[in-house]
């Protein structure tokens, strides 16, 4: 393809190439190459637009078509036309829906949590190293280093860190300061801290990513607006609330958009820590973790596409929501 | 000493500055340096209580035990599992940022109509997140399980990559493509021969954001693949922790051969990684 087309285009445009001095005969050569700009644009985007319908946008039509159907996978029969019935399953069969619906509330139990908990504390994060201190490039490739690590490793590095036993590392720690009152906790197989256990190790893996990205925001910020706010006697939180907030308004949206939809995509760590690590199943059930065991393990295509479709659902209608009430300064 | 936020800094106040990242940092690594001294440690002094931190019994054993472990037909080959991990990444980054910037170069430089329909396509196919079309397509791709094809093919074409080359490439002055076309360059000639080389920083992001995305992906994997033979390195991460009884040592220095390829890089192009980050963030 790249060889071919620039053969095409080039002779034309050679022919009218004109002395750099002269600009007029530039313009008479443009209308030629313009009707030609539409082929190669075409041309371009082609494969990508090509691979985004293929294994995007078909896919999802699929899993439109799926959901309405009966289907199982490795199942003698045909799949039959199913309607709504998945649907209704899911949201009203007892046996069904018990599991969907917790996995509903865990992920907005996750989502109400980390949202804020993690972009304030990557905007605390990117306010301290926003310094000009010797050596804070260590310091913000530490913070950042996290992010860097696959999620099945860091669950089960965070296994061991929660592990039941006494010998456990946060156990142990909190024995040694509770001089031996606190004994040992199953932080993962308990129902009350699991899900908090997964949120603990999603915060730390996910906030240097959104640390990184306000604090390229905050170096935005002209210093002068400190300065002038500083001789206006501007005390430190006066100068965050008036100079630092409105500054990065829009960095801020993008953040809290960004990790509300990441945060309702969980899957890796709840899936590698349930089946390695006695992490407490029914707690912290995702709606992905969900939509997998049942196409994988229960074979139930059908309903697995028609959770795929809610999650889907919730997931746009997330960020469009956020578009509306987050940026009303883009609206006309 | 000027600092951003315009405050003077006592030599007190920057002692406290240091004083509160330290700790903060430290805790933070902590998680960190509890993987990489387990992994050089017995097992059975990885989960001990506080003393898994200490540096006692240091040895290489646990390293070489998994490469001995994972050497046969039965458990599979580490260097394997390696191998299909790099080559994967390989061919999603370099083939992803071939496909996605030259769509982004026909869609945000060359006038035609219908770009912006194609551009609001792929904006809207942005919004699918891939764990909504992982279960049909693992359905209709289902006889093609344990392939490595099917494992590199969906994630090279990526609507987020071409939003951020979009981006970027619109910020380059036109002036610059019309003198290429002056001296007779076609559009594929500018593209290639001129936008790409000056346009290194968007490369170096959005290959170092694939390359993350690709390296801990996880989810297709365990949908997908079953057969040790093309199984990617967290797959077999997680497959490895899950065995009974589990060896602490073992899985630790597992671990740590999971993430030094990507701590490699990280390394190397941290500064073009954050800067292409935090760029097309704050301008989108």
């Amino acid at each position: 393809m790249k060889s071919v087309e620039p053969a095409h285009a080039a002779p034309p445009a050679r022919e009218q190439a004109p002395p750099v001095t002269d600009v007029k005969p530039a313009r008479p050569a443009r209308p030629g190459r313009r009707n030609r700009d539409w082929l190669h644009g075409l041309l371009m985007s082609t494969p990508a637009v090509a691979g985004l319908i293929a294994f995007v946008g078909i896919p999802f039509c699929y899993a439109v078509v799926l959901s309405v159907h009966n289907v199982r996978l490795g199942s003698p029969l045909e799949p039959t036309f199913f309607g709504l019935e998945q649907y209704r399953r899911l949201f009203t069969d007892p046996d069904m829906s018990g599991p969907f619906l917790r996995s509903l509330l865990n992920n907005l139990t996750f989502a109400v949590v980390v949202v804020p908990v993690q972009t304030g504390l990557a905007l605390g994060l990117a306010i301290l190293l926003n310094r000009k201190l010797k050596a804070i490039g260590v310091f913000r490739s530490l913070f950042f280093m996290p992010v860097v690590f696959p999620m099945a490793l860091v669950a089960v590095i965070w296994r061991l860190i929660l592990a039941r036993s006494d010998q456990g590392m946060l156990n142990s720690a909190l024995d040694a300061v509770s001089f031996g009152n606190w004994g040992a906790f199953d932080w993962l197989g308990d129902s009350a801290t699991a899900m908090a256990s997964i949120i603990v190790l999603s915060i730390w893996q996910g906030v240097g990513f959104q640390m990184v990205i306000l604090l390229a925001g905050l170096q935005q910020i002209p210093g002068e607006l400190y300065e002038a706010a500083e001789l206006d006697r501007a005390g430190r939180w006066q100068q965050f609330r008036h100079v630092t907030l409105p500054g990065i308004r829009g960095t801020l949206v993008f953040v809290v958009m960004l990790t509300s939809v990441l945060s309702f995509r969980v899957f890796d760590q709840v899936y590698v820590l349930v089946k390695g690590g006695g992490l407490n199943e029914d707690a912290t059930r995702t709606v992905m973790y969900q939509a997998v065991t049942t196409a994988f393990d229960q074979n139930n295509v059908g309903q697995a596409a028609a959770i795929t479709v809610v999650f889907f659902l919730i997931v746009v209608a997330l960020t469009l929501i956020q578009r509306r009430v987050v940026r009303p300064d883009n609206e006309d | 000493m000027s600092t951003p936020t315009g405050l003077t800094r006592t030599p007190l106040r920057r002692f406290l500055d240091y004083a509160v990242l330290s700790v903060l940092a430290f805790v933070f690594a902590l998680p960190v340096l509890y993987l990489f001294m387990g992994s050089l440690k017995p097992s059975d002094e990885v989960l001990n209580g506080l003393s898994g931190f200490l540096p006692t019994h240091l040895s290489f054993d646990n390293y070489a035990n998994v490469l001995s472990s994972l050497n046969s037909d039965s458990t599979g080959y580490f260097w394997r599992f390696m191998g299909i991990s790099l080559l994967l990444a390989f061919v999603v980054v370099t083939g992803g940022l071939f496909v996605n910037s030259m769509a982004a170069y026909g869609l945000s430089r060359l006038k035609w109509r219908g770009r912006n329909a194609v551009f609001t396509l792929i904006l809207l196919l942005m919004l699918v997140p891939f764990e909504s079309v992982a279960v049909p397509l693992f359905y209709m791709f289902n006889d093609q399980r344990n392939t490595l094809f099917i494992q590199a093919l969906p994630f090279i074409a990526n609507a987020f990559s071409v939003y951020q080359f979009h981006t970027f490439f619109r910020s380059i002055p036109p002036s610059i493509e019309e003198a290429a076309r002056l001296d007779g360059a076609g559009p594929w000639r500018t593209f290639f021969a001129i936008i790409v080389p000056m346009s290194k920083p968007a490369f170096a992001s959005v290959a170092i954001l694939t390359f993350l995305t690709q390296w801990g992906s996880f989810l297709w994997p365990v949908l997908m693949v079953s057969d040790p033979s093309v199984r990617p390195l967290p797959l077999e991460m997680s497959v490895f922790q899950a065995q009974l009884p589990p060896d602490w040592g073992q899985i630790l220095a597992f671990g740590v051969l999971l993430v030094l390829p990507v701590l490699i890089v990280f390394a190397f192009f941290q500064r073009w990684f954050v800067q292409g980050v935090a760029s097309s963030a704050v301008k989108g």
